[in-house]
């Protein structure tokens, strides 16, 4: 049977969301995820004494959005034997909601939530639910030995559990745990849109906010059926490239001072703070948090600020260019950054990578480009790749998008719209959005694809909302870029993704 | 004990933790801070020995001990230093071989401390840490030997004190051979980049550091002091080599040992702050590559 494709932030009636068998649905799935497919959320809900579980399948080349569900009761095959990308997602589902994907290659908890049936755990009931109390993959023999680092770690970054299965200084297999930073957020968003819902939005992962804000402020647009007033499109784009310049660059610094290269640690690490406080400017706050509602943003840019944004971005850009050519410059720098932490495109399509890491093996998947939203309709960017997959690939790519958000944020002030900032929403918002409708929405953060998918329920109130972070996708490729690596290059290698725990474990 | 041998072994004892500051100052101003204050390592150690002993469940008695020993084998160490003209105060026929041998001790001390914790991390520390001088010695060995044969000497006082370093050939060319070739020999010793990295606080990277992360208190207090007085040991081999033969009088001979080991500070802290760490596996190139340069200044001076 053929599906209808919907689009990015589109709301559809959930009585158009098409329930296939078990069987039709697992083929169907498959067959998209193989086939070019990029599955953005799959996750289940209950259905009577059942669970329905929901498939969203974006295919990026022609823009188009596959949802179809089917409802299972406690077990049904494993689809990531046959499509890899699910195998992050099946254990998701499997935790969540004790339904058993049958011939799962490896079926643990990723989050190891204290919720789940009756304080027990349905993978493995008889252990008590800790982070990080589970089996792990492990090597036997005199040889090899076994490292595991964290979750509390040296420096100040969150905490997650690393087990390193090596032979001497080489690293076979990592495996990595997660679940410290579960906050339960999806679970209280449920029953909203109320007034705290935009404070959840904007603390998923504090270091995308703007990102995630767009994905919630779009899937509720999308409810309501709003057009968002141009310029406010204009506003919230600049403030997602003024992310995505802040946190390139401060990682460009922060892969410098794994090396101990200290003359971009140190500029870098000042130049990421001159672009979070242009996004202060533009709203008030650093981390760009209450600049974007449903319906619009709260803060208009003055001519004068449009000026001084303009000016700012100019010599900033410039210290940006002088620090991050020392990197490329200094040969110490590129022999630790080639062929380091080399991951495969093959991999990647497997896996289902998105964001830098992905277009890091040729993957030119974008969120922008290939499912634009806002302003990316019109105006548009180009999307870096590179080939090599090592750290080098993934801070060039960094560099090139910091060179193409540059370049956008300076058309989007020449180009910024007259008009009204919002469309006068009434906050908090009074009536609830259309019952019954599902909508998926996408944004391309700058680790990448951000997708929140929500399904309201009889009264209009969300019955699921669902995140899927970038890191979510992307965790894996830390473990596969590890393989055969040397271990004394791990934190190397972790920072050339820098993934975020806390949008993973939510 | 003649007076002069008090001087310089209490020069030592008092400016080594000085070379830090100077280290670090010259990375501030490379990366345009401010920097630490010069004698920060000065209040590091003073701070760790008002703390209180920690130790580890797993640790024993050999952890205890072992900074002692680490800090008793450097100060002997460096009792076989000279100081340009003036003679070293223990000096003897093949006193160098003695020194590699403190060094050596120093370092088994650290490891077996480090073992003692039964952590999987120092456990890697100690093992990259032993191999890494297992291809350094040769280097500092094959130093000592090219400058005994080339000055006819057998002792380091003797032999730094005949070094000539006004014929270019072939004195000019060996020497700045096993200077270039002891230099990456003190970037390996004193765990300082390209080969480890003293500031990073990633675990997995550290070779010397992670020996130590178990260490805490006056414990600490007494490793970084040592590490201090390894340094200075080095830089002061360095300067030994060729700031001295700069000067005629003996008075500015004694100067310009002092003004040659702030040098080699100097030095360190521009290649720290213009080079990345090169890559763990790559390290025994560079060693290996030492070693090339001194074999070439031996056979050189063999050559005549």
């Amino acid at each position: 049977m053929n599906l209808t494709p919907q689009k990015n932030a589109i709301a559809v009636s959930l009585k158009d969301v098409p329930q296939l068998a078990i069987d039709t649905f697992r083929t169907k799935a498959i067959e998209l995820a193989n086939n070019g497919g990029l599955v953005l959320s799959f996750f289940g809900t209950p259905k009577d004494d059942q669970v329905a579980i929901y498939c969203a399948i974006g295919t990026p080349a022609n823009s188009e959005i596959f949802v179809f569900y089917t409802v299972v009761s406690s077990t049904y095959e494993a689809l990531t034997p046959h499509a890899p990308q699910f195998h992050w997602f099946e254990r998701e589902l499997a935790e969540q909601w004790a339904i058993i994907p049958t011939g799962h290659p490896w079926l643990k908890p990723i989050r190891f939530l204290q919720t789940a049936y009756n304080g027990k755990n349905i993978l493995s009931p008889d252990a008590p639910i800790q982070p990080g109390v589970t089996d792990y993959f492990r090597m036997s023999g005199l040889e090899p030995h076994e490292v595991a680092v964290g979750p509390v770690h040296a420096g100040i970054i969150e905490p997650g559990h690393f087990r390193f299965q090596c032979h001497g200084e080489d690293v076979f297999h990592l495996e990595i745990e997660l679940g410290y930073q579960h906050r339960g957020i999806e679970k209280k968003l449920v029953g909203g849109p109320d007034t705290r819902t935009p404070f959840y939005i904007e603390t998923l992962a504090g270091d995308s906010t703007i990102a995630h804000t767009i994905a919630y402020t779009q899937a509720i647009e999308a409810l309501y059926n709003i057009d968002v007033p141009e310029r406010a499109t204009y506003i919230s784009a600049i403030a997602l490239e003024l992310e995505r310049l802040a946190n390139h660059t401060g990682d460009l610094g922060a892969l410098a001072g794994d090396i101990g290269y200290l003359p971009t640690l140190s500029f870098n690490g000042r130049i990421r703070g001159d672009y979070l406080n242009m996004t202060g400017l533009l709203c008030g706050n650093r981390f760009g948090r209450n600049l974007i509602r449903p319906g619009g943003v709260r803060f208009d840019v003055s001519k004068s600020k449009v000026d001084e944004l303009k000016k700012r971005l100019a010599t900033i850009y410039r210290d940006t260019q002088i620090s991050c050519d020392l990197l490329w410059a200094t040969p110490s720098v590129m022999a630790r950054f080639e062929n380091t932490g080399v991951i495969a495109q093959k991999d990647g399509i497997a896996l289902g990578w998105v964001g830098p890491t992905a277009r890091s093996v040729g993957i030119d998947t974008d969120a922008r480009t290939h499912f634009p939203f806002g302003v990316y309709k019109t105006l548009q960017i180009p999307v870096a790749t590179q080939t090599g997959g090592d750290v080098y690939s993934r801070a060039k790519i960094r560099w090139n998008e910091i060179e193409f958000s540059k370049s956008f944020i300076e058309q989007a002030l020449d180009n910024l719209p007259e008009g009204p900032i919002d469309i006068l929403m009434s906050e908090p918002i009074k009536h609830a959005p259309a019952p019954e409708q599902l909508v998926v929405s996408l944004t391309e953060g700058w680790r990448g694809l951000v997708c929140h998918t929500i399904v309201t329920d009889k009264s209009g109130k969300f019955d699921v909302y669902k995140v899927i972070d970038p890191s979510f996708h992307n965790w894996f490729a830390l473990s596969m870029a590890l393989r055969n690596e040397q271990i004394s290059d791990f934190p190397l290698c972790n920072k050339s993704f820098n993934l975020s725990y806390c949008g993973h474990d939510l | 004990m003649k007076p002069f041998d008090a001087i310089t072994l209490f020069s030592a004892l008092l400016f080594s933790p000085l070379l830090f500051g100077i280290i670090n100052r010259i990375k501030a101003m490379f990366a345009g801070r401010n920097g630490s204050p010069l004698l920060q390592t000065y209040f590091d150690i003073f701070k760790l020995f008002r703390k209180n002993m920690i130790y580890g469940n797993s640790t024993t008695l050999v952890f205890q001990l072992a900074p002692a020993g680490i800090l008793a084998a450097l100060i002997v160490a460096l009792l076989l230093i000279p100081w340009g003209p003036i003679e070293a105060p223990i000096s003897f026929s093949g006193d160098f071989i003695l020194l590699a041998y403190l060094l050596g001790l120093s370092r088994f001390l650290t490891v077996i401390a480090a073992l003692d914790t039964g952590s999987s991390f120092e456990g890697m520390g100690a093992s990259r840490e032993v191999t890494f001088a297992a291809l350094g010695e040769p280097t500092f060995m094959l130093g000592a030997l090219l400058l005994a044969i080339h000055t006819g000497e057998s002792s380091l006082s003797r032999i730094f004190g005949s070094i000539q370093l006004t014929e270019l050939h072939p004195t000019g060319t060996t020497i700045t051979l096993l200077v270039a070739a002891w230099m990456i020999l003190l970037l390996t010793e004193n765990s300082r980049i390209p080969v480890d990295d003293p500031n990073t606080h990633l675990e997995l990277t550290m070779i010397h550091e992670v020996m130590v992360l178990d260490t805490g208190g006056p414990l600490l207090g007494i490793v970084t002091y040592a590490s201090a007085i390894k340094i200075w040991i080095f830089s002061a081999l360095i300067s030994n080599l060729v700031f001295p033969h700069l000067f005629e009088k003996p008075a500015m001979q004694t100067v310009g040992v002092a003004v040659g080991i702030i040098f080699v500070a100097v030095v360190v802290g521009i290649i720290e702050s213009i080079m990345g760490r090169i890559r763990l596996r790559n390290i025994p190139k560079l060693l290996v590559g030492a070693t090339a340069l001194v074999a070439t200044g031996l056979l050189m001076t063999l050559a005549g």
